[in-house]
């Protein structure tokens, strides 16, 4: 069945959107096709936030099925545990950045907060890969999608979408200093 | 695309990966739409922003967000009899907002047309319950188109525009979340010539347009011509769907359901024929009873509630027909959004050799949701932490719409029923009655107290209520996205006069009035002490602007935001920072130790007050 899945989660305020809109965008110019769908609504405010990016003719609904993502991608950890226990297939991928923002109940000291080791065994038992991501120096948090984003693009994780399409999926989207700074990130991370 | 304004304007038009709700514009812009207008709800907003993006100059379309779905109901109205196509739009739960004068529009000569876009919620992902709006089509005689994608978005809501102009009759527009948001490369056509001329037609000989007595009937029966004329057309209009597996079974649906049973039939051997329909309302009765006679047993695939299931079965009825039709299977296949896992789910109890319900792997691991969490240096964090330590257990608190609607979650629990936009004075008037003990305290945002909020408080002036209100005003409609409201000073168009809150409560005689920053929370404290000890209606207006309106407004013109705070040496662990005012900045580290994350916090400063040890501290 010609379908690729891919299932993004973190929390609203990390840029989620801007990393969606990019991927789907950096896939049409592959000249695949994609569909999908994001979160809207309050749960942007610092809920979980997640969005279905699906290629290819045998994707219908924007919506994936569960256990059936090919890659998951996270920008927080909790999230990246989140998604691999509902959306991950076995077998396949998580990329996630290590970011920490931690939700209410961990807060409020009733959960323990999760650790990587509780990724690497949940990816285990999937007998998925897992990719995790980290900048010491970033120097604007903001910029983690696209540090991800770059990550993707040098392990070829989307297939079919190369380097200069994600180049050219961003400068669609941003402009001026903005895309310079996002572009510089980009280049370092993906050379 | 560069600019989504100039991809809406383009003559030739061409292709582009939009969401629903953008794709929509487009169909506004080439059907020559002349006035729009929508109150913000989830999943609805997004049009707007699409709207905003065309240079307002360059726009030949009039919108505005009106107070409320029912004036912009109104407003749409009165553009469409005097001869502009008109289009208004809103969540669910606003078509009850709008009820009163949708009902009547089909008893009206629209002659200039008028499209109803309705974003529904099936599975509640930000409304107050899923309400199947389809009831509201079947009690006012209105057509519904019902798009599955943004693509048939596109292309129906144009249809639709057509109908509602040729027929003079208005037509909804039936989307739901995934379809509003749902991304795909959608063709635009070329952008036809419309003249907008500024000729009124409103006139009496397209009347009557006062449904009085004897006259209230005449324009029933003009709007059931109407409707009946459509049944024949419906048979031709291109918008059902055949996937013909030459099978003895058949599955008939509609909406993003459709896709959702595409993406499960693509493992399926012997796949089921399906027929889905563009149209809902009235449906295409020749063409569903070929279908049904072409198979043995047919499955109504239908999400919410059975209004298909029912019309087919009587269809089926009055033909004497033999073939099998399997409706709702539980009350589970009542409930939730049609998503692949749940069609999958719906389709086992029917065909249970054919589908199997998605196996769920065991995994012992356990991960509590993340809720939605008020934002760092929210003002209502701050209100309600003071407003928390003012209360008794056996008050009772009353909840009303917006970002302040969080404060029913742990660890504040300010807010214990919640009904609609607007209610929280009415039902709390209601409370306060026969009721020797508990004192009452209702809620209502700054944006629902203009939307709704008003009726409620002029009955507890004029019935004599003995209630606290406490009116939460950040300076916008925060929850959907930062639209203005009628007491910031700026519309959707142009700036405009401020009507303030408070001078409004004053206007309609409300005298018990305090008003105070949310930030003093000591204040604050005192003031909801000393309002729920006096008798009668009282308000306390609980101000701050939207600190994520304020620090986004900050980094566009490049302002740096001050500094982050950090938790110091003197710090006991108290936990009141982290676990009572639970700002999200505030984290706890491995052993129990506090401390700041400062990708989040914005250096509001609000929590300083809150620590009994005085440990936050500014960082250098």
């Amino acid at each position: 069945m010609n379908k690729f899945d891919i299932y993004l989660a973190g929390v609203g305020g990390q840029g989620i959107g801007l990393l969606s809109e990019t991927l789907a965008r950096a896939v049409d110019y592959s000249g695949q096709r994609v569909i999908g769908a994001d979160t809207h609504g309050l749960a942007q405010r610092g809920g979980m936030v997640s969005s279905h990016l699906r290629i290819g003719t045998g994707a219908h609904s924007v919506l994936i099925t569960r256990y059936s993502a090919d890659l998951v991608v996270a920008l927080e950890r909790h999230e990246a545990l989140r998604g691999t226990l509902d959306y991950l297939k076995d077998g396949g991928t998580l990329v996630y950045y290590d970011a920490v923002w931690q939700p209410l109940d961990v807060r409020l000291r009733r959960a323990a907060q999760v650790r990587n080791e509780d990724i690497e065994a949940e990816a285990a038992r999937k007998k998925a890969k897992v990719l995790r991501v980290f900048k010491e120096d970033l120097a604007d948090s903001r910029m983690q999608n696209v540090i991800v984003m770059a990550e993707l693009s040098k392990a070829k994780l989307i297939p079919g979408v190369e380097k200069e399409h994600y180049i050219a999926a961003l400068s669609d989207l941003l402009s001026g200093r903005a895309l310079e700074v996002n572009l510089k990130a980009f280049e370092e991370v993906s050379g | 695309m560069k600019s989504m304004g100039e991809m809406l304007l383009s003559t030739g038009g061409g292709s582009e990966i939009v969401i629903g709700n953008t794709a929509i514009v487009r169909a506004m812009l080439e059907a020559g739409v002349r006035v729009a207008t929508s109150y913000p709800g989830s999943p609805t907003p997004e049009i707007a922003s699409a709207i905003a993006s065309i240079p307002r100059e360059r726009n030949p379309m009039y919108f505005e967000f009106s107070v409320n779905e029912k004036v912009a109901t109104e407003v749409a109205f009165g553009a469409s009899i005097n001869g502009h196509l008109s289009c208004v739009f809103f969540k669910s739960v606003g078509l009850n907002v709008a009820a009163d004068t949708f009902v009547q529009l089909s008893m009206m000569e629209l002659i200039g047309g008028m499209v109803i876009v309705l974003g529904d919620d099936p599975g509640a992902n930000s409304s107050q319950n899923e309400q199947d709006n389809r009831h509201y089509a079947h009690l006012s005689y209105t057509p519904v188109f019902e798009p599955a994608t943004p693509s048939e978005v596109y292309v129906m809501f144009k249809q639709a525009a057509e109908l509602s102009k040729k027929l003079r009759m208005p037509v909804i527009v039936r989307l739901s979340t995934h379809v509003c948001h749902a991304k795909e490369k959608v063709d635009f056509g070329p952008m036809p010539a419309h003249e907008h001329g500024n000729k009124p037609l409103f006139s009496m000989e397209n009347g009557p347009y006062i449904p009085i007595a004897a006259d209230a009937l005449k324009m029933k029966r003009r709007a059931l011509h109407k409707f009946w004329a459509l049944k024949d057309l419906v048979e031709e209009l291109p918008v059902n769907i055949l996937e013909d597996n030459s099978s003895e079974r058949g599955v008939i649906t509609a909406g993003a359901p459709y896709l959702s049973l595409m993406d499960v039939l693509e493992e399926v051997e012997d796949k089921p024929d399906v027929l889905k329909l563009g149209i809902v309302h009235p449906l295409p009765k020749n063409r569903i009873l070929q279908f049904l006679k072409a198979h043995k047993e047919v499955k109504i695939l239908e999400e919410l509630d059975d209004l298909l299931e029912r019309e087919i079965k009587a269809f089926a009825y009055d033909n004497g027909l033999s073939t099998r039709i399997l409706g709702k299977g539980d009350l589970e296949d009542w409930i939730g959004e049609y998503t692949p896992d749940k069609v999958r789910e719906v389709l086992s109890k029917c065909w249970p050799d054919t589908f199997k319900p998605v196996n769920e792997p065991d995994s012992p691991v356990k991960l509590n949701a993340r809720p939605a969490q008020m934002c760092p240096g929210c003002g209502h964090r701050s209100a309600f932490h003071a407003i928390k330590l003012a209360l008794k257990d056996t008050d009772i608190t009353v909840a009303d719409i917006g970002c302040h609607t969080l404060g029913y979650l742990e660890p504040y629990r300010v807010g214990q029923v919640l009904l609609c936009m607007g209610h929280s004075t009415g039902t709390a008037a209601g409370l306060s009655m026969f009721n020797d003990s508990r004192r009452v305290v209702a809620f209502l945002g700054d944006s629902t107290f203009f939307h709704a909020g008003l009726p409620g408080i002029v009955n507890a002036v004029f019935n004599k209520h003995n209630l606290t209100l406490i009116i939460m005003e950040n300076g916008t409609t925060a929850m959907t996205g930062h639209q203005d409201h009628p007491a910031v000073g700026r519309n959707f168009n142009d700036v405009s006069r401020k009507i303030p809150v408070r001078q409004v409560l004053e206007g309609l005689g409300v005298n018990n009035i305090r008003e105070i920053d949310t930030y003093n929370q000591a204040g604050l404290k005192e003031y909801v002490e000393a309002a729920l000890e006096e008798e009668g209606f009282k308000v306390i207006i609980a101000k701050h602007p939207c600190m994520l309106k304020f620090t986004r407004e900050m980094r566009k013109k490049g302002k740096k935001l001050p500094r982050p705070v950090k938790v110091g040496e003197k710090c006991n662990l108290k936990y009141v920072c982290v676990g009572r005012f639970a700002c999200p900045s505030y984290q706890i580290a491995d052993g129990g130790k506090v401390w700041v994350q400062e990708d989040l916090c914005i250096g509001d400063r609000s929590c300083v007050q809150t620590c009994p040890s005085q440990a936050i501290e500014p960082v250098e």
